[in-house]
């Protein structure tokens, strides 16, 4: 009771850290995706050095996040954007793996097919292997999202703002109230983004692969 | 006309074609044909320069291919392949009209082709025309593969053993469509297959290579008589005689055994009753020794017999023979030019082996297609 109470008192500050939340992950992930699926794609044309830069990429998402944020605020001071950075950081590779591997898993038959009835390489792309391995790409984007809003509540702690204000401010002061504020919209936010994306994703497949999805 | 002239491709050491030069010929229907490995595929792939031609030259219509755009190049010439070779993300109309779009036809021009072709096979358009890939049976997924391939009514079409996944039943009949599509729009097609029976069917022209040479190229009828090698053979295999070329049939194949022969010294009469029971009308006449001597027909005893009397003036000499082992070609041609209804069939020391009669013909040809039809 205490805590329902808690929330409609302050259900407008809640609200608005939602929408800075939700701010957060739409313009990390979306500069992960303007990053990444180019680069993905990039990468297939180029397979020896996709190798080194996945590993690479691999490594990146390996690092703690406290200690990228620590980083950042070493480099770039507090604030929105060097959470930013290293939230779009982290969102790239779920994203750029699963467009190198969408597109490379695409059958050989099928490109052989697009080449040799005369599709130029970009036709091949657009008009095959991307459509192609566009449920496969989406999939990372889900999964990359799905992240950063949790990863978002860190960034709280450099001052990026967001439901991370609410769980720092309640570690700080042990009060559950202010953490259970943060942490719960933050996981209501995780499914919506993983239903929502999902829904896309059931949307964006080509009928003619769904019936073997 | 497509022509090679010195194609040869190395894959580092290795040599996959070994200097080929030949000549298709606009309209004709060409299997290159041969074990795995042995350069059918890659000899296709360099027509549409999917692999250069280099060193050497492929001229289509006296054009060096690798002259033109690789990309221009495809899509004048048609391109099937085995089995998923459809795009699964496009409907059967948009996979039809794929070459005719990137070609820039007009919607109403790639509606018409789609219409158009898809009656060629038997497929309603309302039915078909927006189905996915996934929703088809093999057999009609490979139709609308070779649609697609005609789609921009190119001259030349590459077939890359396009039936090879479909079971034996609905390749057949793709086969027959193909064929027909072919004579009926005259195409000049390459056709790449390892299955003889396929190659036989559908050639004008065989070609059969092996580790990268052409071992021989020449039409089904020349090849299945004189194979130019072992390889070539064994790949026909049931289609091959064991010790020759084509096993030449005998005329022992085709005769009747129970043949119905009186000695010379029979008399008419008795003659006359054996013919009445058994319901024939003639009867092979043979000597003290069981050697031929001619036969005797109803109608000479009527003629010319008297009762009591022998029947030896009464034999027809002039019947035509045949050794058992002799060509039933030679057996069937002397049956049908001859007036009498039979050729007897004589054993080398010319005693009577059989007759061939239109009937037993008939019968042994019935045998050969469909097994024993004794009972």
């Amino acid at each position: 009771m205490k805590l329902i109470n808690f929330f409609t008192n302050n259900s407008q500050a809640m609200l608005i850290s939602v929408g800075q939340h939700i701010a957060l992950v739409l313009v990390s992930v979306g500069i992960g995706i303007l990053i990444a699926i180019p680069l993905g794609i990039l990468l297939t044309r180029h397979k020896k050095i996709a190798v080194y830069v996945l590993a690479v990429a691999g490594m990146v998402q390996t690092i703690p996040g406290l200690v990228m944020l620590g980083f950042a605020l070493i480099l770039m001071g507090i604030g929105t954007l060097p959470a930013l950075a290293v939230l779009s950081i982290y969102s790239i590779l779920p994203i750029l793996r699963n467009t190198y591997t969408g597109i490379i898993e695409v059958l050989p038959s099928y490109k052989d097919a697009a080449k040799g009835i005369g599709m130029t390489k970009s036709q091949v792309l657009f008009k095959v292997e991307f459509p192609l391995a566009l449920p496969a790409i989406v999939s990372g984007i889900r999964i990359s999202a799905v992240y950063i809003v949790s990863w978002a509540t860190l960034a709280g702690m450099i001052g990026a703002g967001g439901l991370g204000d609410w769980i720092w401010t309640g570690l700080a002061t042990y009060n559950t109230d202010y953490i259970l504020a943060g942490a719960i919209p933050s996981a209501i936010l995780a499914f919506a983004f993983s239903a929502l994306i999902g829904l896309v994703q059931k949307l964006i497949t080509p009928k003619g692969l769904r019936r073997n999805a | 006309m497509i022509e090679f002239k010195n194609v040869t491709k190395r894959y580092g050491s290795k040599t996959i074609l070994h200097d080929l030069s030949f000549t298709i010929k606009t309209g004709e229907f060409v299997v290159l044909i041969g074990p795995s490995g042995c350069g059918k595929t890659t000899t296709l792939r360099t027509i549409n320069r999917l692999i250069e031609p280099k060193p050497g030259t492929v001229f289509i219509d006296g054009e060096d291919v690798t002259q033109q755009n690789a990309v221009e190049l495809r899509r004048k010439i048609g391109y099937v392949i085995q089995q998923i070779g459809l795009f699964p993300n496009m409907t059967v109309e948009q996979n039809i009209c794929v070459v005719p779009k990137l070609l820039k036809y007009s919607k109403e021009e790639c509606d018409r082709i789609v219409r158009e072709l898809l009656a060629l096979v038997d497929m309603p358009y309302e039915e078909n025309a927006h189905k996915y890939p996934s929703e088809l049976s093999g057999g009609q997924q490979q139709r609308i593969g070779v649609l697609r391939a005609l789609a921009a009514s190119p001259p030349v079409i590459l077939m890359d053993e396009p039936f090879g996944a479909l079971d034996p039943v609905t390749r057949d009949s793709l086969q027959e469509e193909v064929k027909r599509i072919q004579k009926k729009l005259k195409k000049t097609i390459v056709f790449v297959t390892h299955d003889m029976d396929e190659a036989l069917r559908l050639a004008d022209t065989i070609i059969f290579m092996d580790g990268g040479h052409i071992v021989q190229m020449a039409s089904p009828e020349e090849m299945l008589q004189n194979p130019a090698s072992k390889v070539i053979k064994n790949f026909m295999g049931k289609h091959m005689n064991e010790d020759g070329p084509v096993a030449p049939l005998l005329a022992e194949e085709f005769m009747k055994k129970k043949v119905y022969k009186v000695y010379k010294s029979a008399k008419t009469l008795e003659s006359i009753e054996l013919m009445s029971k058994r319901d024939i009308n003639s009867l092979v006449v043979i000597d003290d020794d069981d050697t031929y001597l001619g036969t005797l027909s109803i109608e000479d005893i009527k003629a010319r017999g008297k009762a009591g009397r022998s029947i030896a003036e009464l034999i027809n000499s002039e019947t035509m023979t045949v050794g058992r082992k002799d060509d039933a070609k030679d057996a069937l041609d002397k049956l049908l030019s001859s007036t009498s209804n039979y050729v007897v069939v004589l054993n080398d020391n010319r005693t009577v082996a059989g007759i061939i009669t239109r009937t037993s013909t008939a019968k042994a040809m019935g045998e050969a297609l469909w097994g024993d039809l004794s009972a």
